[in-house]
């Protein structure tokens, strides 16, 4: 039977499967934990932010840029970003975007509430890696949400950072999310806040259109420049763009992508991108490891 | 390729050896699964006799196509593989993975009970033990392995059936997979039907194996025996109904994400998933979220999904793969190229399910060397050559 040599690589033996069931067993990732809402504040019309804290225990160490997966009672389960620590550290923050029953579930939810909570799971901004560099933060719409833990970091170590640069897009005004926040960073000297939406209204005095085009304003060097970029996939994809015709290699670009996701473990296949899954292999990114994918139609 | 075992190592057992295996399996406590004629089929089944395995029946296979037929001798292992796949079993198609209560806004979470089930699976061809080591793969060796997986793959017991034949769609030579059982069992068996009678040559792949040999009526095997099982092997791997080119597939298929044989597969394809389902390998769950009426208790239930299916990627506002085009490319891109690099290896074994259980007869193999041969087909047009 030579012809075997043909199909390359034959999956390895497992050969401690007993060690394997029985560590899974005692840590069923699968389970989740019960959390409480302690505060539910309301961000925009569809938007509201939570903060969760563990019924007992400690609430586990997060990476900006990792998600949980929060369950609702009999309603389901679902990816939400963590969007910040709570201001004790006790707990999560968490910004869910009402958009069908589980996260119209969640947004609906007050002080007091139970949550279910898996987590945290996958990838991180690359923090550490920015260190001594510029970083250019662009985001999207509720994209803000995964970058503001990654920002509060980057603003809270503010010398370690070369010039720091947060460009934000919103649809309108109204849609501005963290808008109190955001006056506060834009009130700092030491970083550069750039804000657009797509249609102003009367009360609205800065930049109209989409974000991209920002990232020709901002000041920063492209050679020694790390970009996090997080919002709807199109905008991610003219962002990255824009980044690498500004000379930024596309190995220091961050996407942060969204795929359908079920189990956030590997297990159950649907969010494939290409030969990556996104929950265990994202949702960041590095822009030169799927430049390709992004640029294939329903992939 | 190991070689089969040597004089000493491998014993012969005769058909009533055969039923004191299955009594002996039943007697360790084991769930005892193997092959059996159901609705004009071979299915998976408990099974406690011989009697019930299918004995004098034959599977012909072909692209869309499956019957069975009389053959004219008694083997009880003289057919490929079915619809039905080991998987069913390791990785079952609806599975509960906890369920909670609430009362006000008190929230108990609760594991299912662990499960102890203990399987030992009869007949389990080569492709399938490859099909099987694949999903271990999947499910035990990432960081979050599968509890329920985990579970009942250390606890089965597997009995190998080295294939004698080939079906009309099988192709798992070109694969490396088969049809010869090299590791990954406790016990294989070659099926010997000749002059010297009807009996089975036996191998021990693991101390379980060994121990659950003695007390079985058996005796050495014979250069003889060896020869007719060697024999026996190779005519199955002379006779396979396909065969792939896996030469760099792996390279080809992330080349040809906008290859003209898309759209025309996606003239055949009816995204109806039934490859998705009969194949050993694939692993796609949903979840479901049940609830009583009085909405106390609620449990969360895992069932297998395919990529066939536009909730499959589905994010708020559309699918992304809304095309028939780009659902069946995804699922040949995932078996032939992904596989290697998510998990080190092919998720296609060659057992041939998806051509056979296809109601169109689209055939993987076919697809996989059309991609091959019109590959140039665009970049001809883009040079101006006719
Ligand atoms: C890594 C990651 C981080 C996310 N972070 C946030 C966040 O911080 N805030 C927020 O509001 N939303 C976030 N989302 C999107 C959020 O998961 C979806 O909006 C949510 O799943 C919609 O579920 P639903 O039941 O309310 O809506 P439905 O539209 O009814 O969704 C049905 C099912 O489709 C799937 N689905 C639908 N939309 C999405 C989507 N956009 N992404 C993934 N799966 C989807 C889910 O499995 C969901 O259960 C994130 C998604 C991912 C993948
Ligand atoms: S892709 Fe088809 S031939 Fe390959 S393992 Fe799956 S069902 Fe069998
Ligand atoms: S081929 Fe499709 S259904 Fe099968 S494992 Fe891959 S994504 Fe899942
Ligand atoms: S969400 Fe299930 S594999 Fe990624």
């Amino acid at each position: 039977m030579e012809t075997a040599e043909a199909a390359a690589a034959a999956p390895g033996q497992i050969a401690d499967m007993a060690r394997i069931a029985a560590a899974a067993a005692a840590a069923d990732p699968f389970l989740p934990r019960v959390y409480r809402v302690r505060q539910a504040r309301r961000e925009l019309g569809d938007t509201v932010t939570l903060e969760l804290q563990p019924e007992s225990g400690a609430a586990p160490a997060f990476a900006p840029g990792q998600f949980n997966m929060l369950y609702r009672h009999g309603v389901g389960e679902t990816a939400i970003s963590i969007s910040g620590a709570s201001e004790d550290g006790a707990g999560f923050l968490h910004t869910v975007r009402k958009v069908g029953a589980v996260s119209a579930a969640l947004a609906g939810l007050e002080p007091g509430a139970a949550v279910g909570v898996r987590g945290p799971f996958g990838s991180g901004w690359p923090l550490a890696a920015a260190e001594g560099a510029d970083v250019v933060v662009v985001a999207g719409g509720l994209g803000l949400a995964p970058l503001r833990p990654a920002i509060r970091h980057l603003l809270a170590r503010r010398e370690r950072y070369g010039r720091v640069a947060i460009l934000f897009g919103a649809r309108h005004p109204r849609e501005l999310l963290f808008r109190q926040e955001l006056e506060r960073w834009r009130a700092r000297l030491d970083v550069d806040v750039m804000v657009t939406v797509d249609h102003a209204d009367a009360s609205w005095h800065g930049s109209v259109g989409v974000v991209t085009p920002l990232i020709r304003r901002a000041a920063f060097d492209p050679h020694e420049t790390h970009a996090l970029v997080c919002g709807p996939e199109v905008m991610m994809r003219f962002a990255a763009g824009a980044l690498c015709d500004a000379g930024v290699p596309q190995s220091r670009i961050h996407l942060s992508m969204e795929r359908n996701m079920k189990c956030a473990i590997g297990l159950c296949g649907h969010c494939q991108f290409g030969p990556a899954f996104v929950c265990k292999d994202g949702p960041v990114m590095r822009y030169d490891r799927i430049a390709g994918l992004l640029a294939v139609r329903e992939i | 390729m190991t070689q089969p075992a040597g004089p000493g190592k491998a014993a012969v057992i005769a058909r009533a050896g055969l039923q004191q295996l299955l009594d002996a399996l039943g007697a360790a406590g084991y769930e005892v699964l193997g092959p059996a004629v159901r609705d004009g089929a071979i299915v998976y089944d408990r099974i406690a006799k011989v009697d019930e395995l299918p004995a004098g029946w034959t599977d012909r296979q072909d692209a869309g196509r499956y019957r069975l037929e009389r053959r004219g001798d008694q083997a009880l292992f003289g057919f490929v593989v079915g619809p039905q796949s080991w998987k069913r079993f390791l990785h079952p198609p609806v599975e509960t993975l906890w369920s909670t209560r609430q009362e006000g806004e008190r929230m108990e979470v609760t594991a299912p009970q662990p499960d102890a089930t203990r399987y030992a699976f009869v007949g389990v061809r080569a492709c399938e033990i490859r099909a099987i080591a694949i999903q271990d793969q999947v499910f035990c060796g990432g960081p979050f392995p599968d509890v329920g997986y985990a579970a009942r793959r250390h606890n089965a017991f597997i009995v190998a059936v080295n294939c004698g034949e080939a079906g009309g769609t099988c192709f798992c030579v070109s694969m490396g997979s088969g049809p010869q059982a090299t590791a990954g069992f406790d016990l294989a068996l070659t099926e010997l039907l000749d002059d010297a009678g009807h009996r089975f040559l036996v191998e021990a792949g693991s101390a379980a194996g060994t121990a659950m040999l003695q007390g079985i009526d058996r005796r050495a095997a014979t250069d003889a025996d060896l020869a007719a099982a060697r024999a026996a092997v190779a005519r199955a791997a002379g006779q396979m109904g396909r065969t792939m080119d896996t030469d760099g597939i792996r390279e080809l298929l992330q080349r040809n994400a906008e290859h003209p044989r898309w759209d025309q597969v996606a003239e055949r394809c009816l995204s109806c998933g039934n490859c998705t389902m009969v194949c050993p390998t694939c692993f796609c769950t949903t979840v479901e979220d049940h609830s009583d009426l009085a909405g106390t208790s609620a449990e969360r239930v895992r069932k297998w999904d395919s990529c066939f299916t536009l909730e499959h990627s589905y994010l708020h506002g559309g699918s992304v793969r809304q095309s028939t085009r780009s659902r069946y490319r995804q699922w040949i891109t995932h078996k032939l190229s992904s596989w290697f690099d998510q998990f080190g290896s092919s998720g296609c074994v060659g057992c041939g399910r998806c051509i056979t259980w296809c109601p169109v007869g689209i055939d993987i193999t076919e697809e996989a060397a059309a991609l091959r041969t019109a590959a140039a087909a665009p970049n001809r047009g883009q040079d101006g050559t006719p």
